[in-house]
Formats: structure tokens, sequence, C-alpha cells
């Protein structure tokens, strides 16, 4: 088991309002075995014993999907391995002596609260506008009497892996929430439950993206390449169908 | 004093009955009523969105940066439900047998009958909420089977139906956020109940990105925060997860239930280091076609793939016939428990057994594995760094989940009138042991079905109350408490992180008060979490500031929770010298090393009651009565 010394540049703001800046920092003896939050947890403890204040980021489930854990790792939103959350990155991964750049989401609507950490708010209102079936507790008709063929159900749940982490807009250069809003309109649209709701429901999300700050789509795919979940840029083809088809039906 | 509170009439009647005949609030007086609840898992979230939708004015807190990101989203495996879609002979009354008896006869018969009979609405409430279900080619839903029962009953979408049923929730609650009916307040922490007139009336909470403290007023609150596994420094818990809320209730009034149960499940990834941060779970949908052994020789070396058959033990079919590699979860990890103490473990730190798809790919070929299972295989590659397809996986019992928490009646409050929980936060359904798939039941069951009837009863007769101020003394009192231990450590210049203390408070409670335990560990356990927690409040050390995010602060709030929750636990533990379920007392086994209940002394659960700083709690007793099922010893042979 190798053990590695590494360089770190992080990003440290003191607040929403503050200027931010990298600082530099070495940790050294690091068990390969380890995840990359575990990284920086012991590089924290560090900080705590000499009397510096630890590095701030957000993290919860720590096992890929709960869609806390946001950083960008050497200018890659949840570092270098493809399909992977930062709490999954693994420090056999990267090599002794290695120097790590590691920044918060960078984009307009997700402002910084502190350090690594920034405010997701704007994706749990652009849920709130429409990504629901609105069917009341109590008045649900039997699980089984509305048939779901087996393609459109697995289709519907790739979609609905989505974990909300940000990873798409951090990584596109227009900070757009396209795939974000597409998997959830998608994954509605794709389901006999989300057919009473489909047009107006695509034009409320497309709407409250729009009014979040979020930057149009230009179809560069860097989304759908660092989407801890590979989601598919595919479902924004989709999102642009529904959203056009609802004008059309007016 | 304890009053369960358990409607009249046969057991399959008392639920019917009681919505019959539970007082009703009117359409025009829920408008005026203010509940609070915390935390919005799959139990907050649906009670939040369900008592919105009735009209209720709602109030919603949780510590992460979304309501969609609590720890419910984690669960893999699935969900169960007495819907016999399988024609397998499944039915209300079946689910609620294999309940009680998976719990070891330590629940209560009428929770756990509603819980069965409310089971099938809450597949057809996420159904229609899209939640992606997987789905038979003919279009209807698809079942496993899962560890303790012999039908299959278990709902599933992939292996991430904790996130889907979660996204269902969080999208009812984004529609009545969108409405109006809750006001959600994300990225903040509840710091303590405030009680007016003996009753719950309002939280004080902190709001994490300014270090503001708030004050709200609610005629109810609903404590849906979770359960306490990280206790033990390591579980398959979210980082985040806490007992915060649930030990301040516990504080002000409300019993605790017992503690001491709590569920080490028996397949996870094993630790690896020092460093570990956490444990992560594999799920026990895998026990459907993995199979678990250990080389017949005491530490042999080889590599798994050189071991050949004859020289395999796989323990749990030579010891369960009848329920193989799906026994409950407290077998299987006692289980794997024991081969490892005999020196049959495997991997570098011999605490580890294997489970093995080689003979699920000769059966149903790579494909089927990998669509049934694809997502944890790829996890498990991921943490590890090996392929599963080809090598078995090493696996090892973690702490995964807390039957335990506050005791609650039938109608699922507390001691403190008007404080209620629900969801793993209460004590309620899984006595001592939880079967799989249940808790995502539980905590479904609890929020969109039983709680928004249930907290009609006490709110009823709280129409005429008029919302309290909050500069009423009881909320400066409150708030002067939660500033008063967040200033205490922050200017407590001592040595050492919180970290640490957390992982010596982890350490004490799973060596003694873990998978086995005795009066000997017990007894030193409580000495040693009573210095652990002396030297906390000496030597911790907190950097950072109260008026911003201060992730610091905020768990070292927790673990001074922690420290004194470990210690209640232990007690439970000493106090209940039994064996049942997950409580596994060595002084209480049979011959051949199964858990042996004492029936006749510990038929009743646990509820104790805080006595302040200086004073040992009080135990109280709730006594069980089983008028349905005859007691029996659990067995799965």
């Amino acid at each position: 088991m190798a053990n590695l010394n590494l360089t770190l540049k992080i990003w440290r703001q003191d607040g929403p309002k503050e200027t931010g800046e990298f600082k530099t920092y070495h940790v050294a003896g690091l068990n390969t075995h380890m995840s990359f939050l575990e990284m920086l947890d012991v590089l924290n403890e560090e900080l705590v014993n000499t009397g510096d204040e630890p590095v701030a980021f957000d993290h919860d489930c720590r096992e890929g999907i709960c869609g806390m854990c946001s950083m960008v790792i050497n200018g890659r939103p949840h570092g270098p391995l493809e399909g992977t959350t930062a709490c999954q990155l693994h420090m056999r991964h990267f090599n002794n002596d290695d120097t790590i750049t590691i920044e918060p989401w960078r984009a307009k609507p997700f402002p910084v609260i502190k350090d690594l950490v920034v405010d997701r708010t704007p994706f749990d209102r652009i849920i709130q506008s429409g990504g629901f079936v609105s069917i009341n507790t109590g008045s649900a008709p039997d699980g089984n009497a509305i048939p779901v063929g087996k393609e459109i159900a697995e289709e519907a749940f790739d979609a609905a892996a989505c974990i909300g982490c940000g990873a798409c807009v951090a990584a596109c250069k227009n900070a757009s929430a396209s795939l974000f809003t597409a998997s959830k309109i998608s994954q509605l649209a794709f389901l006999p439950q989300g057919q009473p709701e489909r047009e107006e429901r695509a034009i409320r999300m497309v709407k409250q993206m729009d009014e979040e700050g979020f930057g149009h789509c230009t179809n560069t795919g860097a989304c759908e390449a660092e989407c801890p979940k590979e989601i598919s840029v595919d479902y924004i083809r989709k999102m642009n169908w529904e959203y056009h088809r609802a004008n059309v039906k007016g | 004093m304890l009053e369960s509170r358990i409607p009249d009439g046969q057991l399959k009647d008392k639920w019917t009955n009681y919505k019959s005949s539970v007082p009703l609030v009117s359409p025009s007086n829920k408008r005026r009523l203010d509940v609070i609840v915390i935390g919005t898992g799959l139990a907050g979230a649906s009670a939040a969105s369900s008592m919105a939708e009735m009209g209720y004015n709602v109030k919603t807190f949780c510590f992460q940066d979304s309501p969609r990101r609590a720890h419910s989203i984690a669960a893999q495996g699935g969900i169960n439900a007495a819907k016999n879609y399988q024609n397998d002979g499944d039915s209300i009354y079946r689910l609620f047998y294999d309940t009680i008896k998976g719990g070891d006869y330590r629940s209560r018969e009428a929770n756990v009958y509603r819980l069965a009979e409310v089971s099938a609405s809450i597949i057809d409430q996420c159904v229609a909420q899209g939640v992606p279900f997987a789905r038979e080619y003919g279009g209807t839903l698809d079942n496993r089977s899962f560890g303790g029962v012999q039908v299959s009953r278990t709902f599933y979408a992939r292996g991430q139906t904790g996130q889907q049923l979660l996204l269902g929730a969080y999208s009812a609650l984004s529609r009545q956020i969108a409405k109006g009916g809750v006001t959600m307040y994300n990225r903040h922490e509840m710091l303590d109940i405030v009680k007016i007139d003996g009753k719950a009336r309002g939280v004080i909470v902190r709001n994490l990105m300014t270090g503001e403290y708030e004050r709200h007023f609610g005629h109810a609150v609903v404590l849906a925060t979770g359960g306490y596994g990280n206790v033990f420094y390591l579980s398959t818990n979210a980082m985040g997860s806490n007992v915060t809320a649930a030990w301040k209730a516990y504080k002000k009034g409300a019993m605790f239930g017992n503690p001491c149960f709590t569920q080490i499940h028996p397949t996870c990834i094993p630790v690896s280091g020092d460093y570990q941060s956490k444990l992560t779970l594999m799920s026990e949908s895998l026990r459907n076609d993995g199979r678990i052994w250990v080389p017949k020789k005491k530490g042999d070396d080889r590599l798994p793939r050189d071991i050949p058959e004859d020289e395999r033990d796989y323990y749990l079919e030579r010891r369960y016939p009848a329920f193989g590699n799906l026994v409950p979860r407290d077998v299987a990890s006692r289980a794997a428990k024991e081969r490892c103490d005999e020196g049959f473990g495997v991997g570098s730190t011999k605490l580890a057994v294997y489970l093995d798809f080689k003979d699920a790919i000769k059966r149903l070929g790579q494909d089927v594995v990998s669509a049934r299972y694809g997502n944890l295989f790829q996890m498990y590659a991921k943490i590890t760094g090996d392929d599963p397809y080809t090598t078995p996986m090493r696996i090892y019992p973690a702490v995964h989940y807390t039957m335990g928490g506050l005791w609650v009646d039938y109608n699922l409050m507390t001691t403190v009138p008007g404080l209620y929980a629900i969801g793993e936060c209460n004590y309620s359904d899984h006595g001592a042991n939880r079967l799989g798939a249940s808790a995502l039941m539980q905590g479904l069951a609890d929020g969109y079905f039983v709680l928004p009837y249930t907290i009609g009863e006490y709110l009823s007769n709280d129409i005429r109350t008029p919302a309290i101020p909050t500069d009423h003394e009881a909320f400066d009192k409150a708030e002067k408490n939660a500033r008063d231990q967040n200033n205490r450590l922050l200017n407590n210049n001592g040595s050492r992180s919180v970290e640490s203390f957390h992982r010596d408070l982890g350490h004490i409670m799973w060596e003694n008060c873990g998978m086995a335990r005795n009066q000997g560990g017990l007894t030193k356990a409580i000495s040693e979490i009573q210095s652990l927690k002396k030297d906390y409040w000496e030597k911790v050390r907190v950097p950072g500031r109260d008026n911003i995010l201060n992730p610091e602060l905020e768990k070292a709030g927790r673990v001074a929770d922690f420290l004194e929750l470990g210690e209640l636990m232990v007690r439970d533990a000493l106090d209940r010298s039994e064996s049942c379920g997950g409580h596994f007392r060595e002084e209480s086994q049979t011959e051949e090393g199964e858990a042996l209940r004492d029936d006749e002394n510990y038929t009743f659960s646990s509820a104790w009651e805080y006595k302040g700083e200086a004073t040992e709690p009080i135990r109280n007793k709730e006594k069980l009565t089983f008028d349905t099922v005859h007691l029996t010893q659990r067995s799965y042979k």
C-alpha cells in the first residue's frame, strides 16, 4: 500500500461577500485506499490541530447518491474519474508528489457561501416550478392499474438517476442547467403518470431555469461528460422538443 | 404513566375504527394551525407535504443544502408492501407476522399491524408520483425477496429505491412549497424544543449559513430526524446524520425507547484503515443471488478462486437450511462475526467474509446479474478496486440502523404533548431487529398515512390556541441554552479535535455495545464514556466563529449529544440482560449460540426518562401484550 505526499491548492473564501484566493497546503503519508474527501478530512484535522480553520466543503452520504459533494478537482467537476462523485473518488487515482487544485462550482447562479460550499437552491426552485405530478396523498389508483412497459420504466429511471449535484452547471461554459432540468422533464414525460401536466411542466421549468440566471445550452456536451451519473445529453434534445411541443399545443 | 393509547377492538379493526372516530379539524381551522417538521427524509417530506395538502401551515427544516439530500436517499434495496402481486400467499397478516417475528417480539402488535395495512397504499402513492419502479415486460410492478421472509414483496427501483422514493416525496414537498403550504428552511439545524405549559410549542434553529439563531412557533412539532447510528463513529449513515434533535427532545421530557436496539447490517464493505470516515452498505438484495462463505481452513491465504468447492464453508446455508443466505440481518451478522472470531475471516484484516456471485453468474449469465446489481457492483469496484464479477466481494457487518428512538404512543406522539416522532427517529415498529426493506415502508407509512390522521386528534383540541409570540420567555430560555452551548464550545481553547473524540466514542461503543455485549464490558463502557465526556468539555478545540458557516461547530454540538446518548445506550443494554434481535447479551444464548429471549422478565419496551445532568435516568416499562401472535423462539433453520 503506497503512501502519497501531495500539494493541495485550495480555494479559501471566508464568506459570500469576501474575496477568495488559493492557498497551498501539504499533506503527507496518505493511504491510497482513502477517498478524496477522507484526504480532506486528514487535512482538516491537521488544520484544527494547528489552530487553523478547516476547509468548508459540502458532503453527506459519501456513497455517491445524495449529490451534496461538489468540488472542482484539477479543473474537472468531481475530479478525473468518469461517472464518479468526489466522495467516491479514491486516492489510488493520484500519484505521489501530485499538485491538486480544488475549487468550488463556478457559476453565477451558485454563489459561494464559504470555501468550497456553494448555494444550489436554484435547483430546488426549478423542481418547485413543475418537477412533480400533482397527486395528493391518498388519491392514487392501484399501483398496477396503469401498466408501464419495462423499456419505458427503464428510460424514465435513466433520467431520474440525476442526483442534483450541479456538476453539469459547473462543467458548462454557459453555466447552463439544461441537463438537470431536462432529466426531470424527461422522466415525467416518459411515464403515463406525467402526461396530464406534461406541457405546463415543460414550459414552467424552462422558464424558471432561465429566471434563475442559468445560461443557454450550446450543445458542447460537457455536462454529460462530467455528470457523475452519466445522464445523457439526449434528454436536452427531448426537453427542447417537449418545450416546443408544449408551445405549439399552446 | 406510559399510555400507549392503542385503540380497542380486534387487531384488524383497530386502525379502521380509529380513523372513523378520530376528531377532524375543519379546513378553516387547519389554515390557522402551524406544524413544524424537522427533517426532510422519507418520513419528514411525506408528512410535511401530506399535511400541507390537508391545509395545515407547515414549516420544514433540514440541515442539508436541499431537502432532497436526506439520508433516505441512500437506501438501496427496496420497500416492502403486502400487495401479493406475485400470488405467493402474501397478505397483511403475513407482513405483520414477519415483522413482529423479525423484530423478535419486542414491538407493539397494533402499530405493526397498521404498518402492514397501509403498506399497499404507499406503493400506489409512489407509482402515481412517477417513481420508476422496476417493471415486468407486461408493464406490471416487479418484486424481489428479502431477508427473513419467504415471499417476494419487495418493490424496487434498481439499487436506488431510496433515492427514487425520496425524490418522489421531495417532489410532493416541492409542489407544496410552490403553493405556499410549506415554508422550507434548508441549512437550518434544530438546537432545542420550546415547551410552554408542558406542550411542545416551537423550536430554536440555527441558520447554518449566517449563524443566526431563529425562533419558530408551532402548534405541534414533528421530529423526522432519522437514526443515531453515528454514535458508533463508523456506520453506513451519512456524515451529518445525528441525534441532536431527538436528544434535545429527550432532555425536554420525551422518553427514549429501547436505545440499545441497533441494527448491524451484515453486508458492508469492511473497514480498511484508521482514516476511514464511514462505511458503505452493499444492499441486502445481493443475498438473493450471492452466497456467503469462508474457507474451511483457518488462516487460509489462498485467493478465493483457488479454494475448491469442498474447502469452502457456506456457513449460513449450513446453519440455517430453511432460509440459507436470506436469514434476517441480526442472524447473518452474528454468524459472520462468529466465523471471524474463530479465525476463519478473510482479507488483510481477517475481519471479512466472501459474498460470491460465481454460481449466480453461471446460472443466470452475467447480463442478468448485471441488470439486477450492476450499480452495486460498480460501487464496490470503485471503493475497493476489485471486480466482483470475477472475485467475490469481501463484506463485514456494520452499524446501519437504530430500531430504538423516541418513545411514541399509537398516535406517534412522544411523552411531550404536541411533540411527535416519525420514521427512524421513533422506536415504534421494528422491535429488536428490523427486516430489510422495512425502513422505507415505515418512514413513508408514518409520513403519508399515519401522522396526518393522528396529529388531528391533538390539533382538534388546539383550534382556539392563537399563535404564541416568539418573545415568550420559554423561547428566550431555549435560545439562550443553544447559544451558551455553542459559545462554550468555541471559547474552550482546548487542544483536541472533535473528530478525535468522536472516534474514541465510536470505539468504546463498537467494542462494548456492538454485535455482542456483556455485563463486564458494558459496565466498563459507562465509566469510559463518562470520562471521555469530561475530557471533551475540557479539551475539545472548535475553531472559527459563530456568525458564519462553521461545519466544525455543527459537528461539535452533535458529538456532545452522542457522548450523552452513548451512555444511555449502554445503560439500556446493561439493563436488558436477555438477548433479543440485534441485542445480543453473551450471557443469554442457546446452546447453538442463538439469541435467547427472556419473555418472562423482558417482554417490554424500555422508555428512559431524563432526570437532569447529575441524576441517573429512570427506566420506565411499557409492557408488550401479544393477543394475536404466539411468542416462540425465532427459528430460521
